[in-house]
């Protein structure tokens, strides 16, 4: 009986309350819920985390990273969406 | 008070205390011995995912041990270690339940063994923790917390196997029937309990039999495996009469530490 | 930037640039396999290392240490899926990397052919054969499989207890009673040797060295490696009052490292081909475990089937 039947799940982790959910790595589980059971098992040892999320590897759909060129690229050239862009008098520059 | 009087209550307060070490002792038992079977599974479990969460529930037991055996050593007062009660004693003096000390069996038999000593840790932990024992108390605020998730568990692993295929419902099944003679011992209550009972620091496990009952029905049914009749019932483990099985286990958890008495580890 | 560029030089210019290469990357076909070769021969080490030491679980002289061995038997286990799951970027299954390992078809650590025979065993485990690991794994954490990279570095937040725990239990032994000290200087006498072997062959005669370096997956050679080993635990078997067992040990002011003795190389040949004392023992381990849990698998598989059934025929109700 293979382990291939067994779905693989990509697992988030969010360290602690106020950050984002961090992909820590994958698990086999027949179903989300035993797959959160195993993430937690398996991922927070060491109280590495107080919020799971596991979804099925599957169902992520991905960027091509070698697209990257066509997918990001474009945003390259609208640097007045940083707050650098903008010289303020160093008065006021801590804004 | 005069001092016949201040005489009783000192007298009393030591035979409370005598009994709490021996009652923190057959609950470190309890917990050395079921999580050394889970220890067991180390390195031999069905795929590496349930390994890893094998271990955590052998681990939680052990620390339970560790917490029981701390105390009964420190209320004890006569310069005993967790490790004493551990490594230097016997079968005999040993007063785990039955149940604990079985061997770890295939899948389907440890599986079956924590849900029917989960649920009932369940029940027993919620009511510890209102012991008047302050660290009694504390360790079973502790362990049910763990407890909880352990059943959570059990209870999921049940399902799947009780309603899974033929051979996994067959074996879930034959697990059943060889385990349910050992829970009777569970909801028993001897002389010793009786008195920690009475002073709240111990709980009277004889109510919880109908709640565990109705419980472990409700979750075997689900899996679609029968709740056997009360017909046969094995008893003895508070009195230090064991399985033969309790023996071998001690001979090789106690054997480096017996071979080279006296030293540090 | 990367416009007009072939794949195989736009990814030779990610390597070339310290940029990782992500699993949905192009990779040139060798890269992809010498990779899965490679990380999936560190995740059965992982796994086959939790015997040896698994072995003296149930019979840990004293409570902390049992507590402490399991979990650290058990971050092996963690450490094995954490490179499974790593592996399994590049497209292979969990079921193919565990039929190529009880094949025989990949390998693992040699080291863990050789046998626990004794409480000390345990120490120099942890001490010297995680130590020779972390040498490795440290410098892995730089490797240029991103998936890889992240693994490692986990590992190694978690991997640096296993060592001190080992090096404690020597200390202790060593310190202890004359009976404790010579079953460390035992344990010691025998790991020693083939921990500096963990590094692999000399760097002339590695089969896959030169590419893995080329490519970034490999960062220092083994010999380097080795020699950081070497220069570290010399020191180490000082402080236990332990005696070396490299006799030809020297330090060399000149190279700043110690020149060490000739390793036995065909010791380490007959061991990998083989004639270890566990070589078998461990893959039969393993393939009864996988066995003895294959209808565990086959009820779970067979329950998800059932519990879909179910939500299906609900929904066409409800609908």
């Amino acid at each position: 009986m293979s382990q291939q039947t067994l779905d693989l799940y990509e697992v988030f982790i969010r360290a602690r309350r106020g950050l984002d959910h961090k992909h820590v790595g994958s698990l086999h589980a027949e179903d989300p819920e035993q797959a959160l059971e195993y993430a937690r098992d398996v991922y927070t040892r060491r109280s590495e985390g107080v919020s799971i999320w596991v979804v099925r590897s599957a169902a992520i759909s991905a960027s091509q990273e070698d697209d990257s060129a066509s997918f990001f690229d474009p945003s390259d050239d609208k640097p007045y969406r940083h707050a650098t862009y903008y010289k303020l008098p160093q008065a006021v520059d801590s804004m | 008070m005069d001092n016949r009087e201040a005489h009783v209550a000192d007298s009393q307060a030591e035979t409370l205390r005598a009994a709490t070490v021996s009652y923190a002792v057959r609950l470190g038992d309890d917990a050395l011995v079921l999580g050394h079977r889970l220890s067991e599974w180390c390195s031999r479990g069905p795929f590496l995912e349930e390994d890893l969460a094998l271990q955590n529930v052998a681990l939680d037991y052990l620390g339970r041990a560790r917490m029981y055996y701390s105390y009964a050593a420190e209320l004890e007062g006569q310069g005993r270690t967790e490790d004493d009660f551990a490594y230097r004693r016997d079968a005999r003096q040993f007063s785990n339940l039955l149940i604990h000390e079985l061997p770890r069996g295939d899948f389907a038999f440890t599986m079956v063994r924590q849900l029917l000593v989960d649920v009932f840790n369940t029940l027993w932990l919620e009511q510890m923790q209102r012991s008047a024992d302050q660290t009694l108390a504390g360790v079973a605020a502790k362990g049910i917390k763990e407890t909880r998730y352990h059943l959570r568990r059990s209870h999921e692993w049940a399902l799947r196997l009780g309603d899974g295929t033929p051979e996994s419902q067959q074996r879930m099944q034959q697990a059943v029937a060889d385990l349910w003679g050992y829970t009777h011992e569970m909801f028993e209550m001897d002389t010793l309990e009786q008195s920690l009972v009475a002073a709240g620091i111990a709980v009277d496990p004889r109510p919880l039999r109908a709640p565990w009952l109705q419980q472990v029905t409700s979750i075997l049914t689900q899996a679609t495996l029968s709740v056997p009749q009360d017909g046969w019932a094995v008893r003895g483990g508070r009195s230090g009469y064991h399985t033969e099985n309790l023996g071998h286990l001690l001979m090789e958890l106690q054997s480096v530490h017996r071979a080279y008495p006296g030293v540090s580890w | 930037m990367t416009d007009g560029l072939s794949p195989e030089d736009n990814f030779m210019r990610k390597i070339e640039a310290g940029e990782k290469i992500e699993p949905k990357d192009w990779m040139p076909e060798a890269y992809r396999k010498n990779l899965i070769r490679q990380i999936s021969q560190h995740a059965h080490s992982e796994v086959i290392g939790m015997q040896p030491e698994g072995n003296w679980i149930t019979r840990a002289p004293s409570l902390r240490r049992k507590a402490v061995l399991l979990s650290k038997v058990q971050d092996e286990g963690g450490h094995g899926l954490y490179l499974y799951s790593a592996t399994e970027t590049l497209g292979i299954s969990r079921e193919e990397l565990i039929s190529a390992l009880q094949d025989g078809s990949a390998k693992y650590a040699s080291i863990f052919n050789y046998p626990s025979q004794t409480w000390a065993d345990v120490g120099a485990i942890g001490w010297l054969v995680d130590g020779a690991a972390i040498v490795n794994q440290v410098s892995l954490q730089r490797t240029s499989y991103g998936p890889y990279a992240r693994a490692m570095i986990r590992i190694c937040k978690e991997e640096s207890f296993h060592q001190r725990q080992g090096y404690e239990i020597m200390l202790v032994l060593a310190q202890g009673s004359p009976e404790q000290h010579a079953m460390a200087q035992d344990a010691l006498n025998r790991f020693y040797w083939p921990s500096l072997m963990m590094f692999g062959p000399h760097d002339a005669e590695s089969a896959h060295s030169a590419r893995s370096m080329q490519w970034k997956i490999k960062r220092e050679t083994n010999d380097d490696l080795r020699q950081k080993f070497v220069d570290q635990t010399a020191q180490q078997i000082e402080v236990l009052g332990l005696e070396h067992p490299d006799k030809d040990l020297r330090w060399n002011e000149a190279r700043g490292h110690y020149d060490f003795g000739a390793l036995d190389w065909d010791e380490f040949y007959n061991v990998i081909n083989g004639n270890g004392y566990a070589n078998r023992q461990r893959i039969e381990h393993h393939v009864q475990a996988h066995e003895e849990g294959a209808w565990v698998r086959a009820a779970m598989q067979a329950y998800r089937d059932k519990q879909r059934v179910r939500q299906q025929t609900t929904t066409q109700v409800a609908a």
